[in-house]
């Protein structure tokens, strides 16, 4: 029992919260294990962004209990707030205050001793690769820079739980490389971290994922387990033409789904042994040979589409 | 703009803010009905050159015409003959969607006698129908970003510039969202579309890449990911990922060290460490490793290849 509440970061238990009318989120439980970095991802308005600003204690559930590294958030929001730390989609920094002076602040706020404050910012800064920038304004940084001062500032308390509300949005590839190698080596010293992304490559790398939709989690495990747990089988056909063959394909019998991936497109079917074949015929009198049909692995992005299906407008 | 004249075209385009550069002689021929990819950096001169293209801001150096006017000379036409969506979406929260749709046709000065056809064009475009009376605020993230685009182009323009169109959006709604723009590409007209989403990129003609300001490649995906890397690209499955990419970074041979979704990608260059040295080398410092495979580049390996390296923080003008 020791071990297993030790090894516990976040338990969630019938969680909900309603504005109004709108049940933001139902019900939903989970855990994450020390060390794990996992994702909260589904469509606008599931619910991801509700659920961490209650995690965080910034927001009060109306029912349900959350425990952050075995604290009580809603009975010991302020022991809570020690061990976590929450980065909300647009985080406060101060534009008009350097990257030094911003991290100084928020050791402030946070009641970091100022010796430490001063070594543990030197450790963030070197770690995040901004150490030239410590005298730059904040306001002057670019996206991917902002996240990391972002981040830095989240860290300066040393955090044992950071919640990361779509840290990356709008950040350019070779920074969120960046900011990722940055999150592997945190998770590798056991900070636990919880994150949501619109991205399915960073979907990929975490350990654990909670597909969220209508504010309810519908399907939670590895990455790895929700592929298998896809319905169907996937098909890759190459085309020059990707989109006419998504339009023939599309509605075919036994055809799940059908997505556009640049020149490819994937093809879900109930039964690839029976459908092959029907495929193979449909697509000759497309000029499509039998070898640009080629059963593929699905990625996040399939099993999100597959799982969660289409969207609602509000 | 006659059939035979590019869409865009940019010779020596070039913007300086005081001492900095944001875009550096950039020289560009985009013909009509193609989608254009504009991808690079934060801070690598994408924005600042949209906004010279739609004549928003004088250029420093250079030319470009757009719709066959000179962006700096005739900015008035060059208005009138493209649409524009930024980010942040420009839309009005606290307004309706026809509210919005009517505030957007009077500053296109779409005729009054066309509004109503072109707001149904719109409304279904966007999937509204019923939500007209609906305030913008209560949409769900891909509904606004299509009603935007919907805004952006009331009044038909040929050339439309959408700058980060997506950001934030999830994948759905995106892949709505692109399928929108194919259908204008397939009626002739011409999008150039900048993203920070490399599986977004892989549905554009074309892609340009930039960085600091200058064009560092353009061409189609498929030329992009034929791109020499500098080596060969291997992916190798391994935990933990973090200490493995540290380990191979150092090592002599490997070009590029990176964590891609659960495994990692790693470029070897000639000569040095071997793909089948890889599983020994990270067992012998306590990380498992499965075997590496060769696999051929995708576009963010391309993307980071162009540009890191060369990386170090600009500021944003």
């Amino acid at each position: 029992m020791t071990a297993e509440v030790n090894d516990v970061a976040i338990r969630a238990q019938g969680l909900s919260k309603s504005f109004g009318a709108v049940q933001a989120v139902r019900a939903a439980e989970f855990t994450v294990s020390r060390g794990e970095i996992f994702g909260l991802v589904g469509p606008d308005g599931a619910g991801k962004t509700t659920i961490m600003r209650m995690l965080a204690g910034v927001l009060r559930p109306d029912a349900g209990g959350i425990l952050v590294d075995g604290v009580d958030v809603g009975a010991e929001a302020e022991r809570a707030k020690l061990r976590l730390s929450y980065m909300p989609q647009r985080f406060g920094l101060y534009e008009d205050l350097t990257v030094a002076e911003n991290i100084f602040f928020y050791g402030e706020l946070f009641s970091v001793p100022r010796k430490e404050r001063l070594a543990r910012s030197t450790e963030l800064l070197d770690a995040a690769g901004m150490s030239p920038f410590r005298r730059r304004l904040a306001g002057q940084l670019s996206g991917g820079m902002k996240q990391k001062l972002g981040l830095v500032c989240a860290l300066i308390h040393t955090p044992q739980v950071l919640l990361l509300d779509e840290p990356t949005t709008g950040v350019d590839p070779v920074s969120r490389r960046d900011f990722w190698a940055i999150l592997y080596n945190l998770r590798e010293s056991g900070v636990t971290i919880l994150l949501s992304t619109a991205y399915m490559d960073e979907a990929e790398r975490c350990s654990r994922l909670a597909l969220l939709h209508g504010g309810q989690i519908r399907y939670c495990d590895t990455p790895a387990r929700l592929k298998q747990a896809m319905p169907g089988a996937l098909f890759a056909i190459a085309s020059p033409t990707p989109r006419a063959l998504r339009t023939a394909v599309a509605g075919q019998p036994g055809v799940l789904g059908v997505l556009l991936m640049g020149d490819r497109v994937h093809v879900r079917v109930d039964d690839p042994a029976r459908r092959l074949p029907e495929l193979r015929d449909l697509l000759a009198g497309l000029g499509v040979p039998d070898g640009a049909i080629l059963a593929t692995e699905p990625g996040i992005e399939d099993v999100f589409v597959a799982l969660l299906g289409q969207e609602a407008p509000t | 703009m006659n059939e035979g004249t590019p869409a865009i075209i940019a010779e020596g385009l070039t913007k300086r803010f005081q001492s900095f550069t944001a875009v550096d002689r950039l020289d560009l021929r985009i013909d009509r009905g193609e989608i254009i990819g504009f991808i690079g950096p934060n801070g690598a001169g994408k924005s600042t050159t949209i906004r010279m293209l739609c004549g928003l801001l004088r250029p420093s150096a250079g030319r470009a015409s757009v719709a066959g006017f000179d962006v700096e000379h005739e900015p008035e036409s060059v208005r009138e003959h493209i649409g524009y969506m930024s980010q942040k979406f420009s839309l009005y929260g606290d307004l309706t969607v026809r509210e919005n749709l009517r505030f957007f046709g009077g500053i296109y000065r779409v005729p009054r006698q066309q509004f109503a056809e072109r707001m149904r064009f719109a409304v279904a475009m966007a999937g509204l129908q019923g939500r007209e009376d609906a305030l913008v605020r209560t949409l769900a993230g891909g509904w606004k970003q299509r009603l935007a685009l919907g805004c952006a182009i009331l009044h038909r323009p040929p050339i439309l510039f959408l700058d980060e169109p997506t950001s934030g959006v999830e994948p759905e709604a995106r892949r709505r969202f692109w399928d929108l723009i194919h259908d204008l590409a397939a009626e002739g007209v011409t999008i150039l579309v900048s993203t920070h989403y490399m599986d977004e990129a892989e549905y554009c003609n074309r892609i340009a890449l930039i960085d600091r300001g200058r064009l560092v490649a353009m061409g189609t995906p498929g030329e992009l990911r034929g791109h020499r890397l500098g080596g060969d690209l291997f992916e190798i499955a391994c935990a933990p990922l973090g200490a493995a990419v540290q380990l191979l970074s150092g090592t002599p041979g490997v070009v590029e060290a990176a964590i891609f979704g659960d495994k990692l990608h790693v470029v070897l260059g000639a000569g040095g460490t071997s793909a089948a040295d890889l599983p020994r080398l990270l067992t012998a410092h306590g990380i498992e490793a499965r075997l590496p495979r060769p696999i051929s580049p995708n576009l963010e390996d391309v993307f980071v290849q162009l540009v890191s390296g060369k990386q170090e923080e600009r500021a944003a003008p």
